[in-house]
């Protein structure tokens, strides 16, 4: 169906041969023919040639006067902060913080003094950009219910107004499947009468409904691979099974960005974590070979196993990960690669079916590939999917399996219809029509962003936008700039961030139509440049340059 | 100047005698002089002594460690026929009858003890929402995962509960195990039962505290061990000031099935300054005259207890679980509980299914009655089958059965409560026993079949029930 695609890549002719022959394989098996044109070889040694397509990520370095502004202006709101806590400690100010029982004055106090420092002095300032309250379906547009503080903040009241038909461009609802209609919505009510929403009980414990069984023998088709286990939180889904995977004499390699999720499972591991720079495979190469070479610290005995922990869509940055070479280097030096595909299921790759197909590799190169529903399939939950070893030693190890009630029917029955009209198995192109309007939609986005001098992070494919905002007070003005023009927006701050690189967060979705983000990007334009936020000093784009874009015009139309 | 002219001729004087007694000196002083100075020179110039043979390697050595080394497989073989490769299948509602391989039985398995798994009203505000809302939330709270029907729940909660604020997390297994290390941190210190369920041990392990057990309700063990602590408060006051101390307990213990001595607690709490956590998944909508938990069944101001968090998977029927106490406590989690910030919020048909459950646990109130009788009943119909022993409280609604003599090994015990599990299975009873990672938990309890007991199910049934787990223990436990 996509093998046009695919161009197979390897160290030597032999090598490109047997991965060819492992593609057609994994191709067949999820049931689609390999035409006669897969013989396009690229032998290579360079690490930049094994990437069968462009791969264009950048990070503008910050310019260094806003640098400066920033830092400045983080200095002015401790300082204030400091003063206005030293008037709130002489009852100069109201104290709006929530106290302490008469009766527990004389306990050991529960929060630390500075503990709360930045919460109450800089965040509470700017606090309203978030929890915002919606009322609606989290689809294209949504419906925001009204707030106002009387108190800078402290409280919030709803005045009763709903704002609606605001323009979502926060949720991930990347392929569009949050409906409360169509065909995935009846479905999942058709479940909940039959099945009810509760499940009360563990999968070891009376709570394996037929439903479960259907949706991971699906999942495992979906993503290739030979079985696959499903969990009711995508959270849960890597603290839980991570410390079933690695433990005490077991080394984790863990990029520096990974999600909280990631970093708790490998702490709960009791594991030694190493963590190497943001998608920097030499970084992670040298953790590695030091690594093996030295074995572990003080005793130097040789490592049990180490494993690799890796995102597909980095979501703060929207960065990609390397995944070609990740693998090379995992299979180079014998670890074992934990892929969590949270924000890339469904959202990457001609099939969605995430990172690996976006850069045409063969799944059981990863060994462990977790992924969530939340996101592309509009429900909730996580999957963890491998080989059949694997996933048998989960259902019976699993932290989840045995402790955690299963996932609600209703929500099975989402992702099962969702999955199947991604995989074309509801007799449509329905979901084939999604992937492409993502992938146009996700290129036209960024595009229009950077030629209108914004700086914005990440690889050019990726639907999560993150726009650079840098100041402090600049997080707070766009927020409720955009919101002012019937647009809905994320801004994160540190420490989401790291302390300057303060910014602006669009996740594009395939239910945002043409007109939707050129009203939106029109917004950015004008509050971009009311707040000064096009700080961008490259040039775009020049007619040579263009031609840079020729391969993504031709998927404009 | 006379100084230095004596002081230059004085050492002219000694240079001559020098030149002079060179040449007076025997050939041999001469001879081992010279040997000496060349010792000093080759001292000088020879590398310097080391203890260790210096460890760089070469690029080549590297390469060949690296090529040597074989890690363990990632996960070792599990057997086809390990008992929990084998799930029990449910095909339709796990409720008041549950079809279980195929099999339809009455259900003594799933924590459905008010029976709303397949309550029409609760189904049918669920579809008002899921028409509304859709199905997933599509984010965390913080960035528009916030739905009004979030903030209509944790009100309820709070109101249902009587605490000031409630917050609620979109998994039941995360609630305590976030909440947990959103307040203890390294260096504090929390002092938990024996007895607590996984999610508790998780949470403790995620806070990186220092962890003290004391057996199981035993409150004089806990109270030797706050006062060792406050002797040892007393030789550090400093440290003493900073470190927070908190109680972790469970209402009705998930494990045992009995109850925490909750105005012992109390007492103990504020004698000592210690924090209390209680986690009620068992005991909330079941215990108390208005199902609000065990706080309600002492009688004790739920003011005392510092944090109150439990799921809605059991009694509610829900999806998710919650916290509540004071908003001085609670708000913390809204930044600091990872499961909370971290994680998409609930999808809102849920929250939708347990307001209305809410609704109906304050509408009827004489379900709570309903159900303590039943356990009553219950628990007392179990008593006296030869061979199995009643773990458990009278009210509890979650009984284990455990073997009265263990055949000494865990996995034979297993394999024997299974074999009457299918007895009774074959007969239209559907119980499970109670599985644990054997190795993970900290204090394994004995295996056991449990029993639950839900409104739903009549006298009959519960007599059926117990004379068929009866013949069952008559027939296989020989």
């Amino acid at each position: 169906m996509f093998a046009d695609d695919i161009v197979i890549c390897g160290e030597g002719r032999e090598q490109v041969e047997e991965n060819l022959e492992r593609w057609r394989f994994a191709l067949e098996r999820r049931g689609m023919k390999v035409s006669r044109d897969m013989t396009e070889y690229m032998c290579v040694n360079e690490r930049e040639a094994v990437y069968n397509k462009p791969f264009v990520e950048s990070f503008e370095e910050t310019p260094l006067l806003v640098a400066v502004l920033t830092y400045m202006g983080y200095g002015i709101l401790t300082l204030f902060g400091y003063l206005r806590d030293f008037l709130r400690d002489w009852n100069f100010e109201k104290c709006h913080v929530a106290k302490e029982r008469d009766e527990q004055k004389d306990f050991v106090p529960l929060y630390q003094d500075f503990e709360n420092f930045y919460t109450r002095n800089l965040y509470m300032r700017i606090r309203d950009n978030w929890n915002r309250p919606i009322c609606s379906v989290p689809g294209a547009r949504m419906d925001v219910m009204e707030r106002v503080t009387h108190d800078y903040n402290w409280t919030f009241k709803h005045t009763g107004t709903v704002l609606f038909d605001v323009i979502n461009m926060g949720s991930y609802n990347y392929l569009g499947f949050a409906e409360n209609s169509g065909l995935c919505a009846n479905a999942a009510v058709e479940a909940a009468m039959k099945y009810g929403l509760g499940v009360c009980g563990t999968r070891h414990e009376i709570g394996n409904l037929d439903k479960h069984e259907e949706l991971e023998k699906l999942v495992a088709r979906f993503l290739g691979v030979e079985s696959s286990m499903v969990f009711g939180m995508g959270f849960a889904t890597n603290s839980m099974n991570i410390p079933t995977l690695a433990g005490k004499g077991c080394l984790i390699l863990s990029d520096e960005l990974n999600h909280a999720s990631l970093v708790l499972g490998a702490r709960l591991s009791g594991s030694t974590i190493r963590v190497f720079k943001h998608n920097n495979m030499q970084s992670l190469e040298k953790l590695l070979r030091d690594a093996i070479v030295h074995g572990q610290p003080r005793t130097h005995r040789p490592w049990k196993k180490i494993l690799i922990l890796v995102e597909g869509i980095y979501s703060m940055e929207g960065s990609i990960v390397r995944l070609p070479e990740v693998i090379a280097l995992k299979k180079k030096y014998k670890a074992y690669l934990y892929l969590d595909e949270a924000h890339s299921i469904g959202a990457l790759g001609p099939g969605g079916r995430g990172v690996v197909d976006y850069f045409g590799l063969d799944p059981c190169d990863v060994d462990i590939m977790m992924g969530t529903f939340t996101k592309s399939f509009g429900a909730a939950g996580g999957y963890i999917g491998g080989n059949k070893e694997l996933i048998d030693y989960l259902r019976t190890h699993s932290h989840s399996a045995i402790y955690a009630t299963s996932m609600s029917p209703p929500v099975a029955q989402q992702i099962i219809t969702s999955m199947k009209c991604i995989m074309g198995e509801d007799g449509t192109t329905l979901g084939q029509e999604r992937l492409c309007q993502l992938s146009k939609n996700t290129t036209y986005f960024r595009r229009r962003l950077q030629e209108m001098g914004f700086i914005i992070y990440g690889n050019n494919d990726s639907p999560v936008v993150p726009l650079m905002l840098y100041m402090p007070a600049k997080i707070g003005a766009f927020g409720r700039e955009m919101l002012k023009r019937n647009i809905g927006t994320v801004v994160v701050g540190f420490p989401a961030t790291p302390i300057i690189e303060s910014r602006a967060r669009f996740c594009v979705s395939a239910a945002h139509t043409k007109e939707m983000l050129d009203t939106a990007l029109n917004a950015i334009s004008e509050v971009g440049d009311l707040l000064q936020l096009k700080y961008s000093r490259h040039a775009w784009p020049s007619d040579e340059e263009t031609n840079h874009f020729s391969y993504l015009d031709s998927h404009q139309d | 100047m006379i100084q230095t002219t004596k002081m230059a001729s004085g050492q002219q004087w000694v240079l001559v005698e020098m030149v002079q007694a060179f040449y007076e000196a025997p050939a041999y002083h001469l001879i081992l002089e010279g040997i000496l100075i060349l010792w000093i020179i080759r001292l000088l110039f020879s590398k310097t002594y080391k203890l260790q043979e210096r460890s760089d390697l070469t690029e080549k050595e590297k390469e060949e460690l690296i090529e040597e080394w074989q890690p363990e497989p990632l996960v070792p073989a599990v057997s086809n026929d390990h008992p929990s490769l084998n799930y029990d299948v449910v095909t339709g509602p796990p409720s008041h009858k549950i079809t279980v391989n195929g099999k339809e039985c009455i259900n003594f398995a799933s924590f459905n003890f008010l029976g709303l798994l397949d309550n029409e009203r609760v189904k049918q505000k669920a579809l008002a929402s899921l028409k509304k809302y859709g199905v997933g939330t599509c984010g965390p709270r913080g960035f528009y995962g916030t739905f009004d029907v979030h903030l209509e729940l944790e009100e309820r909660l709070a109101k249902f509960m009587k605490t000031e604020e409630a917050i609620i997390y979109s998994y039941g297994f995360a609630t305590i195990a976030s909440a947990i290390p959103a307040y203890s941190k390294r260096g504090d210190i929390v002092f938990v039962d024996e007895a607590a369920c996984f999610s508790i041990q998780k949470g403790l392990q995620a806070s990186r505290s220092f962890i003290k057990y004391f057996k199981h309700n035993d409150m004089e063990d806990l109270e030797r061990l706050l006062k060792e602590q406050e002797l040892e408060d007393q030789k550090n006051p400093r440290k003493a000031r900073v470190t927070r101390r908190f109680i972790v307990v469970e209402g009705l213990y998930m494990n045992t099935s009995d109850i925490c001595p909750l105005p012992e607690l109390v007492k103990l709490k504020y004698k000592y300054k210690v924090r209390i956590f209680l986690e009620e998944s068992m005991s909330f909508g079941v215990l108390g005259e208005h199902g609000r938990g065990v706080t309600e069944h002492f009688g004790v101001s739920i003011d005392d207890i510092d944090l109150i968090s439990a799921n809605m998977e059991n009694a509610v029927a829900s999806i998710g679980g919650f916290c509540c106490g004071r908003s001085f406590v609670i708000d913390h989690q809204r930044l600091s509980g990872q499961g909370y910030c971290f994680s998409a919020s609930l999808p809102p048909m849920l929250a939708s299914a347990a307001i209305e459950a809410l609704n109906i646990m304050e509408e009827d109130p004489e379900i709570f009655t309903i159900l303590r009788e039943k356990c009553k009943h219950a628990h007392k119909a179990l008593q006296d089958i030869p061979g199995l022993k009643v773990v458990g409280e009278a009210f509890a609604p979650a009984l284990h059965l455990q073997l009265e003599h263990s055949t000494g090994s865990r996995e034979s015990d297993v394999r024997t409560l299974r074999s009457i599990i299918d007895y009774c299975l074959d007969r239209q009873i559907a119980l499970t026993q109670a599985r644990y990672l054997d190795k993970e938990e900290r204090f394994l309890p004995p295996p056991s079949i449990r029993v639950v007991v839900t409104v739903e199910q009549t006298e009959e049934e519960i007599e059926k029930a117990t004379s068929c787990i009866r013949e069952a223990a008559l027939a296989r436990l020989e």
